[in-house]
């Protein structure tokens, strides 16, 4: 899996504990990874979590159903439109409702730019742990442009609010679908500029090839799911093994990798920029007429039962699993966070590399503590 | 120069002083122009509060880290950890003391005698030179070991071993300057490229390469930043110093990036002479002081090193080990060879 050369230890050599974060810079918030290390070479590692626990769950417990959707907003605080899309589905599956295919195209839309926007936080923070600067800066105008659609469409930036149960709060404002044709039009430019300073980058492939390789055996084995696990090579995508909304009506490829690397893991993301692209486009030129909200009851209210539903995120398979007791409040909603699963892999993947390995596995893995501590 | 008092005390002294001054200025805005250019680089607009245009921006962090206050950890070992910034800026700015700016002049006729611009020219001027600024390393293992941080021990690890191992390919490429200028004078060398009228950069441009290579290396900059790399070691060895005991660590690392620009300048790049000195139709090029010039090559290695930070990821530990000792090292030394073979051959001077 790792380096098994370098996992002999050194004659006479101590073994020093570190504890890496919570407060270190390249953790991506308040990770804190207990590490054994013997010289630079990783002997364990075990992610210690907890620091960002708000008991989410609970508060979902307490809330109504529309008004459990803006906490998911908080869970994978970069992914906030993917979080509502699971929750509005998965209460929609308990009521039977069916989505107004125009709300379908607009959530689509929104996941999508959300997925972009996601990437692009990996990307640039990913590129800054290997050292290289500039990369996140050109990245974050392309943010940035995306976050002003979703100013524009719901008012908010970053903890979007912006489905509900049955369809959408809001149709689209006037000329939102041309600005958005105008920014995926210029983006597959963009994204190929950055891959110009990183993918043939000689430095770039030294510290990402053969970096955290996880075989598609381990991957499902240790239920990693999104670009972890396809960059293994397993073509696995919830968007088309149990297609929601209107995936199945789109035409997109799933990419994947071959090796299981953090490099092949970082081509399988940039590959999907462009698929979402290509959903966009789509989307745009198919965008039905019609309402955006199905005839929902004005109190939610689903019937005694249970479901779970997951929808495709950017960092993997986020799922839902709603038990309901037939009244206003769920009786029961737990999150299934891709993040806090695909982290689960760290110790496996970092074992006998070097602390520099560790910060560019945790910057593949792409993890958000909002959604792993909940 | 009769009084000897003059030639002797009051002489070097302003040149100690001149000298001292203009680099650490050098130095403090060499950090104004990297945050800039950077900036510019990143499609942002770096540092612009301070007046006017953030010029002062360099002035006003002296200021502030000048009074911030001086938190030594408790666990620390009080002594190493207050001498490994001393450690670290001495042999910086001493280094400054053999580097030839200019040749000697009357400053456009100001003055009555020539004289030379530079502190002085030691016959051993690249031994001294080599020899004083290796001294350097210690503050950053010293520092990083007394802090008592293992962050810090790490990161002053990672540079004894990267500071050693780099040293070495670069010395040799040194060597190949030396062979062809037939002198350890650093003034001599550049009079040595007039006279070969070409600078050593044509013949000795994988010297050159390996040496600025090695340079960036030394100065502990991307894309070999990893005593300090931010995103693994927190700041690498100085993470626990503040105040001015960090700043001497800033001033040094910015200082260490001028030395090996100018002794790049220097050994390669013809000094203060203009290109092609030897070539009478470039003469109009003359109306640029050397001094001028000098700065001009000077800056560029600068630009480079911001060029680069802006540019590359970072290396590996491992991976610049194996870079220093398995192709550089090598290629230094065939370099080296051929250099030796091309004095021996076509008659350098003797």
């Amino acid at each position: 899996m790792s380096h098994p050369e370098l996992l002999e230890p050194f004659p006479d050599s101590e073994e020093m504990e570190i504890s890496f974060g919570p407060q270190h810079p390249a953790t991506h918030g308040v990770l804190r990874v207990q590490l054994r290390l013997d010289g630079e070479r990783i002997v364990d590692a075990q992610p210690v979590i907890g620091y960002l626990h708000r008991g989410t769950e609970k508060i979902f417990e307490r809330e109504t159903y529309n008004g459990a959707i803006p906490h998911t907003d908080r869970l994978d605080y970069t992914a906030a439109a993917t979080a509502n899309q699971g929750l509005v589905g998965a209460v929609e599956k308990m009521m039977g409702v069916t989505v107004p295919p125009r709300a379908a195209y607009i959530r689509m839309m929104l996941a999508e730019l959300q997925r972009i926007a996601s990437h692009i936080i990996w990307l640039g923070t990913h590129a800054l742990d290997i050292g290289a600067q500039s990369p996140f800066f050109y990245t974050f105008e392309e943010r940035e442009k995306i976050l002003d659609l979703f100013e524009e469409y719901c008012g908010a930036r970053l903890t979007l609010n912006s489905m509900r149960v049955g369809g959408l709060p809001f149709d689209l404002p006037e000329g939102w679908t041309e600005r958005c044709r105008t920014f995926i039009d210029q983006l597959p430019a963009r994204i190929a500029e950055w891959e110009r300073l990183l993918t043939k980058n000689r430095i770039w492939r030294l510290r990402t090839v053969g970096i955290g390789v996880i075989s598609i055996a381990d991957a499902v084995e240790w239920g990693l799911t999104g670009p972890p696990l396809r960059g293994s090579g397993l073509r696995w995508d919830i968007r088309k093994v149990f297609p929601y909304d209107r995936y199945d009506e789109i035409d997109f490829e799933i990419p994947t990798g071959e090796h299981g690397d953090t490099y092949d893991r970082y081509l399988v993301r940039m590959e999907e920029m462009r698929q979402s692209v290509r959903i966009i486009r789509q989307c745009l030129d198919a965008l039905p007429d019609g309402p955006v909200m199905a005839k929902v009851p004005k109190v939610i209210r689903p019937p005694l039962g249970e479901a779970y539903f997951s929808v495709e995120g950017p960092k993997g398979e986020l799922g839902y699993y709603v038990v309901a007791d037939g009244s206003t409040n769920p009786y029961r909603l737990h999150v299934r966070p891709s993040c806090f699963i695909n982290l689960q892999a760290l110790p496996e993947l970092v074992r006998g590399h070097l602390v520099a390995d560790l910060i560019a596995v945790i910057g593949t893995l792409d993890i958000v503590l909002g959604e792993i501590d909940r | 120069m009769a009084n000897p008092w003059i030639a002797y005390l009051v002489v070097p002294f302003v040149k100690i002083v001149v000298i001292l001054l203009v680099l650490i200025l050098v130095a403090a805005y060499l950090s104004f122009f990297e945050r800039k250019i950077l900036a510019y680089m990143q499609i942002r607009v770096g540092p612009n509060r301070v007046w006017p245009r953030g010029w002062l921006q360099p002035i006003a962090d002296a200021l502030k880290l000048f009074v911030k206050e001086i938190v030594i950890p408790a666990r620390a070992e009080r002594l190493v950890y207050l001498l490994g910034p001393v450690i670290m800026i001495i042999p910086a700015l001493v280094v400054f003391s053999v580097i030839p700016f200019a040749p000697e002049g009357t400053f456009f006729g100001l003055l009555k005698q020539p004289i030379a611009p530079y502190l002085t020219d030691v016959n051993i001027g690249i031994l001294f030179l080599l020899g004083v600024s290796s001294v350097g390393v210690y503050g950053v293992i010293l520092g990083g070991w007394a802090s008592n941080n293992k962050f810090s021990l790490m990161g002053g690890l990672r540079s004894a071993a990267q500071l050693v191992s780099y040293e070495v390919p670069m010395g040799f490429s040194v060597v190949a300057v030396l062979l062809m200028a037939n002198s350890l004078s650093l003034v001599k060398i550049v009079e040595a490229q007039k006279n070969a009228g070409v600078w050593y950069f044509l013949p000795g441009f994988v010297a050159a390469f390996i040496y600025f290579a090695c340079g960036v290396a030394e100065t502990n900059r991307n894309p070999f930043d990893l005593p300090e790399a931010e995103s693994e070691l927190v700041a690498g060895f100085h993470t626990e110093y503040s105040g001015m005991n960090f700043a001497f660590y800033f001033l040094a690392e910015y200082a260490n990036m001028v030395v090996i620009s100018a002794v790049t300048t220097v050994l390669f790049f013809g000094g203060w002479l203009r290109p092609f000195p030897n070539v009478a139709a470039l003469a109009f090029l003359d109306v640029i002081p050397p001094f001028v010039w000098f700065a001009l090559k000077v800056g560029f290695f600068l630009y480079c090193y911001i060029w680069f930070r802006g540019t590359f990821p970072r290396y590996r530990f491992d991976q610049l080990m194996a870079l220093g000792w398995k192709v550089f090292l090598p290629v230094s030394l065939v370099n080296l060879l051929v250099i030796g073979l091309g004095v021996l051959l076509i008659g350098g001077p003797r």
